[in-house]
């Protein structure tokens, strides 16, 4: 017998995180990634964990932030709107090192924008919207068993290293159904990692804050946070590069890759010699491997569910701008399969 | 040799960067009575305010978490939620908790967990250097309401004890101040009260302490004090507004 359930993203994101041994969910419903926040309504009254619906994404944040500085697991999920408004908690987590889980399920935007899927905050996402200079470390999911398998990892991520970790995913991803495995359920382990506020008990006070009023602390505090960014590139880069023979490279991430391996299947059929790159981690960014992967392409393609945001970080990687082209789609609206195609067609000259 | 008087447990010894006259030390040295009286110190953890009182881990000696501006309260329900076992409180000025914090002091006081916050209103913005605060009285001059605050332009100071104390899930809500011995004495037993209902799981407990900041305000301490027992007190009336204990009694 299988073990595979049909489940949608949002619930699936959900209930990856129960099993990953969250404490604490606290959140604040906005569409498209409003099942997140029902299903943990019920979902952990029921094991005995924690679960507010918070007042706004402020509060909701800041719980976060609250929660996690007592050591245990927790996470928020939010879209776009709701993200930027947690921007300062954000800020505040990787200043006083707390970790956490925030799961982005974009819709279209700026401002209030629209409901459908987007790629338009991976520029929030991985530059850091909040105040300061910090990274968050971001994955980008494809499949919702990729979102399952990255929400269950990217607790572990987090207590390494004591920063908050971003799933950024879109309106597709929360809403669609899959068939998926789940991970194993954790137990939970409430054991001292030397940091975490649980009560001065035959100990010495500890605080948890950003604030850094001394001279030099702050910028020791910065270059401190620098050195976990570099061990974070060194470490935790992830990508997935299909190397096969190939003249057109196209990069894209999420949803959006999603559909260029569609096209590339179709393109491959039609005789056509085209690639993919997809980071999983957009930030950091796989800029070595990028790089590496460019080499052999001819032209590269740059397709994204927005205006043209990672071609930034593809023209770093690349070095040739001569050879990159761009193909977006913003406003809230998926690539058909057939506008990659028509686009690849168009760069070989078909 | 007995010893009468010393500092509690609760309380580092640090000097404060607290200008001179302010009543924050007395106030900090009221929330470590409490704690250490009720042996609560190694459970406890403390959540500083963005303002004066940021600096609340140089002073206790217990854990302390920074929060955002205004955001405490939120902040406290989580930790309350995640791990029932800890003696959280906020400590909060009032432009935190009643300007930029005001939604989430109410959330927090109207879902009703066990917590404890003492608010401490100085009727002006102290660290930022004198600024309106929604604390701020008629007719008091500011940096920014510099031929004083007029209700028509500037709105209506919020009286924050009387509006707690209407809340359902509230404990209990007082107004304290620390202007002589006898105040100081009720403040610690409200304080302390505040602690209590934490530990016995009563609800939401809330303690305004009317608190002097002669820098801003451009007066002397002795003239600072004699101003909340005049003025500020008359406006912010000192006494109970909620406690479900009395409650019982009726």
């Amino acid at each position: 017998m299988s073990d595979k359930v049909l489940m949608k993203g949002n619930e699936a994101i959900a209930e990856a995180a129960v099993r990953a041994g969250l404490v604490g969910y606290f959140g604040y419903p906005i569409t498209p990634q409003n099942e997140v926040t029902a299903y943990m309504s019920w979902r952990m009254p029921e094991l005995g964990r924690a679960f507010v619906q918070a007042e706004s994404e402020l509060a909701a944040i800041n719980m976060v932030y609250g929660a996690g500085a007592t050591g245990v697991r927790v996470m928020t999920t939010s879209s776009s709107p709701g993200i930027a408004l947690m921007q300062e908690g954000i800020s505040y987590m990787c200043g006083a090192e707390v970790p956490a889980v925030i799961v982005n399920i974009t819709r279209g935007g700026p401002g209030l924008g629209n409901i459908g899927p987007s790629q338009c905050d991976y520029n929030q996402a991985t530059r850091g919207g909040g105040n300061g200079d910090y990274k968050l470390l971001v994955y980008a999911p494809h499949t919702i068993q990729e979102a399952i398998d990255l929400v269950y990892k990217s607790f572990d991520k987090a207590e390494k290293y004591r920063n908050p970790v971003m799933i950024l995913g879109d309106g597709a991803l929360g809403q669609m159904a899959e068939a998926v495995v789940l991970p194993e359920m954790r137990e939970i382990v409430d054991e001292d990692k030397g940091w975490e506020l649980n009560g001065a008990k035959g100990r010495a006070p500890r605080s948890v804050k950003s604030l850094r009023l001394a001279e030099g602390k702050l910028k020791e505090h910065n270059w401190h946070l620098k050195r976990k960014y570099d061990e974070m590139e060194a470490n935790e880069v992830e990508y997935e590069y299909l190397e096969n023979d190939y003249e057109i490279l196209i990069v894209a991430f999420g949803t959006a890759a999603r559909v260029a391996k569609s096209a590339i299947k179709t393109l491959n059929e039609d005789g056509l010699k085209v690639g993919l790159f997809r980071p999983i981690t957009i930030s950091p960014y796989p800029y070595d491997a990028l790089r590496d992967a460019s080499k052999n392409a001819k032209k590269i393609l740059v397709a994204e569910m927005n205006t043209g945001q990672m071609l930034f970080d593809v023209k770093l990687a690349v070095c040739d701008d001569s050879k990159i082209e761009f193909i977006g789609k913003p406003g809230g609206e998926v690539f058909a399969p057939d506008e990659i195609i028509e686009k690849v067609k168009n760069m070989v000259g078909g | 040799m007995k010893v009468v008087f010393e500092r509690p447990e609760s309380l580092l010894g640090n000097k404060t960067i607290y200008c001179p006259g302010c009543n924050h030390g007395i106030i900090h040295r009221l929330v470590a009575e409490a704690i250490d009286e009720l042996g609560l110190r190694e459970s406890t953890v403390g959540v500083a305010p963005v303002g004066c009182a940021v600096l609340l881990y140089d002073y206790f000696n217990f854990d302390i978490v920074e929060a955002p501006h205004g955001r405490a309260p939120a902040m406290a329900t989580a930790m309350k939620r995640v791990r029932p076992n800890l003696t959280i409180f906020t400590y909060q000025g009032d432009g935190d908790l009643a300007s930029i914090g005001m939604a989430e002091i109410m959330h927090a006081a109207n879902r009703g967990d066990s917590l404890t916050v003492v608010f401490v209103n100085n009727a002006n913005y102290g660290m930022t250097g004198g600024q309106m605060a929604p604390t701020t009285l008629p007719g008091q001059k500011t940096t920014t309401t510099p031929m004083g605050r007029v209700e028509k332009q500037h709105g209506f100071p919020f009286r924050m004890a009387e509006i707690i104390g209407g809340l359902p899930a509230v404990a209990y809500s007082s107004r304290v101040s620390v202007t002589n011995p006898k105040n100081i004495m009720k403040a610690k037993k409200a304080i302390k009260k505040a602690f209590e209902n934490q530990v016995n799981d009563k609800g939401f407990s809330f303690v305004e302490v009317l608190s002097t900041c002669p820098t801003n305000w451009g007066m002397s301490p002795v003239d600072a004090i004699k101003w909340i027992d005049d003025v500020m007190s008359v406006y912010y009336p000192l006494g109970v507004f909620k406690d479900i204990d009395e409650e019982v009694q009726k």
